[in-house]
């Protein structure tokens, strides 16, 4: 029977070391909500979403209270809208108008993010992958919840770099057209390279076409509680830092698993995976870049970090999967700049820099996330940085993403405030070197010799 | 049967197992374990209920234990076992 000792851990993680399940994200598929008529899918897709997702918040709510366990979010993730409204979209406004109606129903049923307004365009694309690329900045300037992603490459096909191209653009007129936020739109639009079908975290999630109907997946967090742990082993050898890792990655990941299995239970969907992720938050204690100086830094991007990060990443993994019947998604250590306390200071500090980000993606479970560049950066020169995080995750055989904000009127030394779990950065330098000739060639990386596994 | 933890922590005053047990068994909760400690005056307890019997819904007996906990000064937090027990037990 269960002791006081272990009530008494697991509400400690809870109330002390904010312990949350991060994220219960509602996969809905939304191809059978096709149709040639703009009007009529409009309509489809509003009526599909509101019926499945009708009951997802106060599911969440329900278990909140049952288990004394927060879950901090509630989402859903859609088919990327590209597929979904190929044949009815002639023009980056009939676009927008899904966007549109994507976050007039994600008000309605009460999520905070709705994922999915995508494009799958790893080795080409057709002509409603480019107008849905096309659209982005007049969709999430027009809308709040909408999040949207685009896949530039995978292991198995290379990379597209006539997207790469595009979505340098991209990026730049979603930050003029939300300027008057702080370029908030970049918040919201994340581009990768091997991008998973199951992934519940924003703002890359959608619900990829090899998935079900419609799918539970859920995302777990708690770097506070792993920083705590390793308090306790200070000055210990690499085996104990590794087992403690481990053990509490174990017990985060079952409540995750407790949380999914209930909320598909009570929902009638099923469950899809656990994406056991340490995801921080703005909040104190709650951050990745404090594990890593527990680990033994003095600051995050201190030499050593990549190597703490990647022991960090692999314990996390070790630990959750025995935790889960399935794991997914992106797994693994998230290292956003603006939504964790401890990689804003290390910037501000002097003491993590692009650069070094840009290795330690190499290593953790994502890519450069939320990173705050001066507004007069070029379009080319940002796509010179997505193809390099893209081609890390091409010959690694890992997911890779960039999330970064070119911030316009603003530069290097000053600050931006998105809010809420979004945070606040400091506008970092990027290197000033042009790489025009080698964005402006076109066509496509070809896919690494260790991809013909067949 | 499913059962729910009941944790009472606080500072040590006369009559919280008392409070804490009269509401339970004025709706219907039947106690299956009790351990309470007290650690530099302040007041531990955990209680393991069977609530299968309860006259109200669940929602509604946290709101309550939570609310008489106030008034005298403790934090009273009512939890499914399971949590516990996915966390702990393999």
């Amino acid at each position: 029977m269960i002791n006081m000792y272990e009530v008494a851990e697991t509400n400690k993680m809870i109330e002390q070391e904010n312990l949350d399940v991060r994220t219960i994200t509602l996969g809905i598929s939304l191809l059978d909500c096709i149709d040639s008529d703009i009007n009529k899918l409009n309509q489809n897709i509003y009526e599909k979403i509101s019926r499945i997702a009708n009951n997802l918040v106060q599911t969440g709510k329900d278990i909140e209270k049952e288990f004394g366990i927060p879950i901090v979010n509630k989402r859903i993730s859609v088919t990327p809208i590209a597929l979904v409204g190929g044949s009815a979209c002639k023009s980056i406004e009939d676009f927008a108008s899904i966007a549109k109606t994507l976050d007039k129903v994600a008000k309605e049923v009460g999520v905070n993010f709705l994922g999915g307004y995508s494009a799958l365009v790893s080795k080409g694309m057709t002509k409603a992958d480019e107008l849905l690329i096309r659209s982005i900045p007049l969709a999430l300037s027009q809308t709040e919840r909408v999040c949207s992603s685009v896949n530039l490459g995978s292991t198995k096909t290379g990379i597209n770099m006539d997207a790469v191209k595009l979505m340098g653009e991209i990026v730049i007129q979603t930050a003029e057209y939300t300027k008057d936020n702080d370029s908030l739109g970049c918040a919201k639009l994340v581009v990768f390279c091997n991008a998973p079908d199951d992934n519940p975290f924003m703002a890359g999630s959608f619900h990829g076409v090899t998935e079900a109907d419609a799918i539970i997946n859920v995302g777990v967090s708690g770097p506070g509680v792993v920083k705590t742990a390793l308090e306790k082993v200070r000055g210990e050898n690499f085996e104990v830092l590794c087992e403690t890792i481990k053990k509490t990655a174990f017990k985060i990941t079952r409540v995750g698993q407790l949380v999914a299995q209930e909320a598909s239970q009570r929902m009638g969907i099923p469950f899809g995976i656990i994406d056991l992720s340490l995801a921080p938050t703005p909040a104190i204690g709650d951050s990745v870049a404090d594990i890593l100086c527990e680990i033994g830094l003095e600051m995050a991007g201190a030499p050593g970090t990549t190597a703490a990060l990647a022991l960090l990443n692999d314990q996390v993994k070790k630990g959750g999967v025995m935790a889960s019947s399935y794991v997914g998604g992106l797994s693994g250590a998230f290292i956003p700049v603006s939504e964790d306390q401890g990689m804003i200071d290390a910037v501000i500090a002097g003491a993590l820099t692009l650069e070094k980000l840009e290795a330690m993606t190499c290593v953790c479970s994502v890519g450069l996330d939320m990173i705050a560049i001066p507004g007069d950066t070029k379009a080319t020169t940002i796509s010179g940085i997505i193809a390099d995080e893209m081609a890390i995750g091409m010959i690694n055989q890992k997911t890779t993403a960039v999330r970064i904000i070119p911030v316009i009127g603003k530069g290097v030394g000053e600050t931006v405030e998105f809010g809420g779990l979004l945070g606040y950065a400091p506008i970092m330098p990027v290197n000033r070197f042009s790489c025009d000739a080698f964005i402006n060639r076109g066509g496509r990386i070809p896919a690494p010799i260790h991809s013909f596994k067949n | 049967m499913k059962k729910t933890i009941i944790t009472v922590v606080g500072k040590d005053t006369v009559g919280i197992i008392a409070k804490v047990c009269t509401y339970l068994a004025e709706n219907k909760i039947n106690i299956l374990d009790i351990s309470q400690t007290i650690v530099q005056d302040y007041f531990n307890m955990m209680m393991i209920v069977d609530m299968n019997e309860a006259t109200k819904p669940f929602g509604e007996i946290c709101d309550d234990l939570t609310e008489a906990g106030e008034k005298i000064g403790v934090l009273i937090k009512c939890q499914r076992e399971d949590i516990f027990d996915k966390m702990h037990r393999i």
